[in-house]
């Protein structure tokens, strides 16, 4: 299908929007941020536990409501961002947010962002990149938090 | 089921306001294709497939009449209102104040009952604003009576667009008056018996929208401001999905106030209707001040304008408006009463068919009960959002989320809608499209069981 709307809604998204990754509460963590799209009323919580040395994100869980983009994203974020330092965490939310506001002018840099390189067709659906960014921006607020 | 068969059902069933409306025949194809015509921007192509507009509940589109009739106006005669000796200000003057005279005519009004807004929350904005201010002594001796004290209550329902209910919490908090609701039934409508049991002698403002933009199901109006009156309350009807789409009569409802916009009847946006009854707006104090509004100016003091100029400081939407009144020429020109009726076919058609899709659940009135053109919907396991993108792909333009009525929507237990809504132009082929692709949602995001 050569649609936009298969460009859209990937293969890879249409799974994870059903796999939601990380989907759930953590027992602790160490920051946690509630999330709003008041266009359509998606939410978000992400919860995030670092390592003892607090270099790295030991997990990173997240609940929620909204569609199969905002779900996919997180599900994909959570699984991308386990286990990785802070640092490069970071660098991946700059990486997917250059990336979703590129209109689809970009190559995304699949070493860095893995599964989340499937959303680069959400970027030209201008109305549907605050979706995908909903938990990205959740967890950057939780790095902010730990500082 | 034939959608004849189900029109003539519903029609028979409904209580309406006018005899006039039972006999109102729907539109037929060849007039519809007819009145397609006129509006420029259904013909047009999007993602490879032909525009398929449903979404005239959010907006409608315009004729090529009202395009041309405030080209024509900004062409040949654009000018200041009100003010100035030239000969266009003058003829601006004139067809300003006709096109009032044209929006009062249309909706059972006197052109001084008509202020000019921005849009309809613009005019829900003002009314509120209006009665805050009264409730802090400014006005005359009249605005007294619209004066709000703590205790009082302003009723609404659990239903209202969030322009229908923000304004009243905002007085609430301002006067120390306690805001009250209607609560909903499960499947988000009220009855009558429901807004009795909620009316009590302090409620002094009773506001309530005439069709609901998410349920479709309509208010039996002359009978809740009946029941407000013998309250002593003053009513407030958001008429925003009615206006545009069936004939109103704010004298035979009995209604104090009212608001429409005008891009939701086929005019333009940046112009909205405020009505008040005439002794009522007498009554209310200014909101906006400065020019244009008033009789003298001191250093110290004003003396402000009788209504309905006291409403309408500084420059006004004055192509807008003249759009406007040629947009409700047009709707006269087709017959409110017969946009009605093809309406209704077409929610009836679509509630049918959008109820037998597996997984599909509607909201608002079913099959056979009154309801106003639109439809929303929820599809199990598919978020609103995507169901719109879906269909967008196709051509197919409707509305998805909350639609601006969260707690209608938390009462409903649900997030998002999606949302298909009519107008003159739509086509029984626009009803059948968006049934064929709602019918292939599940499947394509796997949430078919």
């Amino acid at each position: 299908m050569s649609d936009p709307l298969a460009d859209l809604y990937q293969q890879v998204i249409l799974d994870h929007a059903k796999r939601r990754s990380g989907s759930g509460q953590l027992d602790a963590f160490d920051a946690e941020h509630y999330e709003r799209n008041p266009t359509c009323g998606d939410e978000i919580t992400v919860q995030l536990a670092l390592s003892a040395d607090r270099k790295s994100v030991d997990a990173l869980a997240w609940h929620g409501d909204g569609c199969s983009i905002s779900m996919a994203s997180a599900s994909v974020m959570s699984e991308l961002v386990t286990g990785k330092p802070v640092t490069e965490v970071r660098r991946m939310i700059d990486a997917f947010r250059e990336l979703m506001r590129s209109r689809g002018t970009i190559e995304p840099d699949e070493d860095l962002l893995g599964d989340a390189v499937a959303f680069q067709g959400v970027s030209r659906f201008v109305m549907r990149v605050k979706c995908a960014m909903l938990s990205w921006v959740a967890a950057e607020a939780c790095l902010t938090q730990v500082g | 089921m034939t959608p004849t068969e189900n029109a003539t059902t519903t029609l028979n069933r409904e209580p309406t306001n006018s005899a006039a409306d039972l006999k109102a025949a729907d539109l037929s194809a060849p007039e519809v294709s007819r009145i397609r015509a006129d509006f420029p921007a259904l013909d047009q192509m999007v993602n490879g497939h032909p525009l398929a507009y449903l979404d005239s509940g959010a907006t409608a589109q315009r004729p090529r009449a009202v395009l041309d009739a405030e080209r024509r106006f900004l062409e040949t005669v654009n000018a200041a209102v009100h003010r100035g000796a030239h000969t266009l200000a003058a003829l601006s003057t004139e067809e300003f104040e006709a096109a009032r005279e044209t929006v009062a005519h249309f909706i059972g009004a006197r052109p001084d009952e008509i202020v000019w807004t921005s849009n309809a929350t613009d005019a829900l904005n003002l009314i509120a604003s209006g009665i805050a201010n009264a409730s802090r002594g400014r006005g005359g001796p009249d605005s007294a009576r619209l004066a709000l004290k703590p205790g009082d209550e302003i009723l609404i329902t659990e239903a209202e667009h969030h322009a229908n209910l923000i304004p009243w919490q905002e007085l609430a908090v301002a006067t120390g008056a306690v805001l009250r609701w209607i609560p909903l039934r499960d499947d988000g409508t009220f009855t009558l018996e429901d807004a009795a049991a909620a009316m009590t002698e302090r409620v002094r403002i009773f506001a309530f929208a005439h069709i609901s933009n998410v349920t479709g199901s309509v208010a039996p109006v002359a009978e809740l401001v009946e029941l407000a009156h013998a309250a002593g309350a003053i009513t407030v009807l958001d008429a925003c999905q009615s206006a545009p789409h069936r004939r109103l009569s704010v004298a035979e409802l009995g209604v104090d106030f009212a608001a429409f916009s005008g891009h939701k009847m086929l005019g333009p946006t940046g112009v909205g209707v405020l009505y008040g009854r005439a002794e009522l707006l007498a009554a209310l104090p200014p909101v906006r001040t400065g020019g244009s509004m008033i009789t003298t100016v001191t250093m110290e003091r004003t003396e402000f304008l009788d209504p309905p100029q006291r409403f309408e400081a500084g420059t006004q939407p004055v192509s807008q408006a003249i759009a406007l009144a040629e947009a409700i020429r047009y709707l006269d020109g087709v017959g409110l009463d017969r946009i009605e009726a093809h309406e209704r076919r077409l929610a009836q058609t679509m509630l049918a068919g959008l109820s037998s899709i597996p997984g599909v659940r509607t909201v608002g009135p079913v099959v056979g009960e009154d309801r106003a053109g639109l439809v929303s919907f929820d599809i199990a396991g598919v978020h609103a959002h995507d169901v719109g993108q879906f269909l967008d792909a196709q051509g197919i333009a409707v509305r998805v989320g909350h639609h601006c009525a969260q707690p209608l929507h938390r009462r409903l237990g649900l997030t998002a809608t999606t949302r298909a809504s009519t107008y003159l132009y739509t086509t029984d082929a626009d009803v059948e499209r968006l049934l064929e692709s709602v019918a292939g949602v599940r499947a394509y995001f796997g949430a078919a069981s």
